[in-house]
């Protein structure tokens, strides 16, 4: 029986095999923590640790509130920045134009590699897996315990097949078919399994789409996410890569726990409606529906690609009188490609107000929160309740195609028609 | 862990989520224990906070915990004094991040069912065994090399001690 690519991937890592629901104890190659540091530090002291066991293999990002927005918040990149010093860290991306989110720094900075091992403080870590890495999110003790040892415990997961084929219609994109996949599985639907996507739909997505889906991911419950890397990835990752890399593959005759099959051939713009990212319809479903603000960027639909489409959309036009659109770009890489390309200009003309990078409010904890009673609709990837502001405003999940015509008419709008 | 918990319950449906149990807009800053303990689920329940004082055990249905990997999820819940959670499932890293904070979190969907709230539930730690209003509803241990890091009080005092052992 052949394996699959998180059996594989494990094996290697241990030299020697590994089975389905075994615990074992690994050591990652890279452990990313990003404003959590601060947390991190005070639990690894805790610990009785003295030194980090390998300084080399830590990323830290700021990312979470950036620049800080009050004195507390100031306070924890301080004792980040101290703990960076203090233990010789290398990889160390502070409040300047060499980061960005913490996703997308890791990324593009070339962390992100096919075969290697990633963990990182953040529910999110699972976007790496759109490099044929693995990767996934661990707490902030977990965090602690891998600076002080190097190594933590890990079960090898099940795992899932999700074949998406057919041909993406004009105007939906790979945040449309991956809100419409956790509609259809449900926000626990891969909880803990390995998912790996792949199918005709992904292997003509562009890099920067199938890191939606990876990053996505997290978002049905999934321990991580897994695209084949090839030609596109290799091109993409070109001389970013931090280290040597081999890829790895599932085999043919793997065995899975589930095989999915979607095809998206007759697919329409999705929105997932509050409170949950498995709340999820046809966008047209809420034609009518007034908002406040739309945001377009985060670590899900923060690209080149993801701006340029929301720029398609707003050229010429103006952004609704009574609406605030709130541009987030990824990382400054993809904000100065962004204004070299005039894509920022348009935004700009077009009404948008350009956020620094970083997760602003997207986690609801500065640069544009919701009052009580408002109505956002973002390209971000999680609409909880309370998550950008008030509990008592409501936010629909969407591309930044259907943000951005909506952004133009002050109400949620299918996008076709802006194409 | 205590050998028996015994507490009247607070229940909760599903998919009760990271943010409504610890909002993420009071996630990036140090806070204390007792603070946060009070914002926990400040965004689902109002009346959490009274509830909290005499009730012990959280009951809820699926995917308890489910988004973001925030460790004060569990520990916001540890320092208002919660024991135990019952749940018909946990979202992944919650259920890491609970067994890493000394959180019990037990996942038996038959129990989840039949309880109610304010129900008086008793968990024996020994037995695996879940005892409300006459029945009785077995749940599996815990994977070895796991219980070790419950049995020393979490990963904290776990790594603590394997740090001094090979000192």
């Amino acid at each position: 029986m052949g394996k699959t690519f998180v059996e594989k991937v494990f094996s290697r890592k241990l030299g020697r095999e590994v089975n389905v629901g075994e615990i074992i104890t690994i050591e990652p190659d890279f452990v990313m923590s990003h404003d959590n540091t601060a947390a991190i530090s005070g639990k690894f002291n805790k610990m009785g640790a003295e030194r980090v066991k390998y300084p080399e293999r830590l990323v830290i990002v700021l990312d979470h509130v950036v620049p800080a927005a009050q004195e507390k918040y100031a306070l924890n990149h301080l004792i980040i920045r101290e703990f960076v010093k203090k233990h010789g860290i290398k990889h160390f991306y502070d409040v300047n134009s060499e980061g960005g989110i913490c996703h997308q720094v890791l990324s593009e900075k070339g962390y992100a590699l096919p075969g290697y091992i990633i963990l990182g403080a953040d529910s999110h870590t699972t976007t790496y897996g759109a490099f044929g890495a693995f990767s996934a999110g661990i707490g902030r003790s977990e965090v602690a315990a891998i600076w002080a040892t190097g190594e933590i415990w890990l079960k090898v997961p099940e795992s899932f097949k999700i074949i998406i084929n057919g041909k993406l219609p004009e105007g939906v994109t790979a945040k449309d078919v991956i809100l419409h996949i956790i509609g259809n599985i449900g926000a626990d639907g891969a909880t803990y399994k390995s998912v790996e996507f792949t199918g005709k739909v992904v292997k003509n997505m562009s890099q920067s789409s199938r890191m939606v889906l990876a990053n996505m991911a997290a978002e049905m419950g999934a321990k991580n996410g897994y695209i084949a890397p090839d030609e596109k990835t290799f091109e993409w990752i070109g001389d970013r890569a931090k280290g040597e890399y081999e890829p790895l593959y599932p085999d043919e005759d793997a065995e899975y726990e589930k095989v999915l099959e979607f095809d998206v051939s007759q697919l329409e713009p999705q929105i997932a409606a509050p409170h949950t990212v498995d709340n999820v319809y046809p966008a047209k479903e809420y034609e009518g529906k007034r908002i406040h603000q739309a945001l377009i960027g985060t670590c899900t639909n923060g690209r080149l690609e993801d701006l340029e489409m929301a720029a398609k959309v707003l050229k010429g036009r103006k952004v609704h009188k009574d609406v605030r659109l709130l541009v987030l770009p990824a990382s400054w890489e993809v904000y100065k490609k962004a204004m070299k390309k005039g894509v920022i200009e348009t935004l700009i003309d077009a009404g948008a107000i350009i956020l620094n990078s970083g997760c602003g409010p997207c986690l609801g904890a500065h640069e544009g929160v919701l009052a009580r009673g408002e109505v956002a609709i973002s390209t971000s990837n999680r609409n909880f309740k309370g998550r950008m502001g008030s509990k008592e405003a409501e936010i629909f999940l969407a591309s930044p195609l259907t943000v951005a015509a909506s952004a133009i008419e002050g109400k949620i709008t299918d996008p076709r028609k802006y194409l | 862990m205590e050998k028996i918990i015994k507490s009247r319950v607070i229940k909760y449906g599903d998919g009760v989520n990271t943010d409504v149990i610890f909002p993420g807009r009071y996630t990036y800053a140090i806070m204390e224990p007792d603070e946060m303990a009070k914002h926990a689920m400040e965004d689902i329940d109002p009346e959490f906070q009274n509830k909290v004082k005499e009730r012990k055990i959280i009951v809820a249905g699926r995917n308890f915990g489910m988004g973001s990997s925030r460790e004060q999820a569990v520990t916001s819940l540890v320092y208002a004094g919660i024991k135990a959670v019952i749940a018909k499932s946990f979202a992944r890293i919650y259920f890491r991040n609970a067994i890493n904070n000394g959180l019990l979190v037990i996942e038996q969907k038959e129990a989840a069912d039949f309880i109610e709230d304010n129900d008086e539930v008793e968990i024996d730690t020994e037995k695996n065994e879940i005892r409300v209003r006459g029945k009785t509803f077995t749940f599996p241990p815990l994977p070895e090399e796991v219980l070790k890091i419950v049995e020393a009080g979490g990963l904290i005092n776990y790594v603590k001690e394997k740090i001094k052992r090979e000192a």
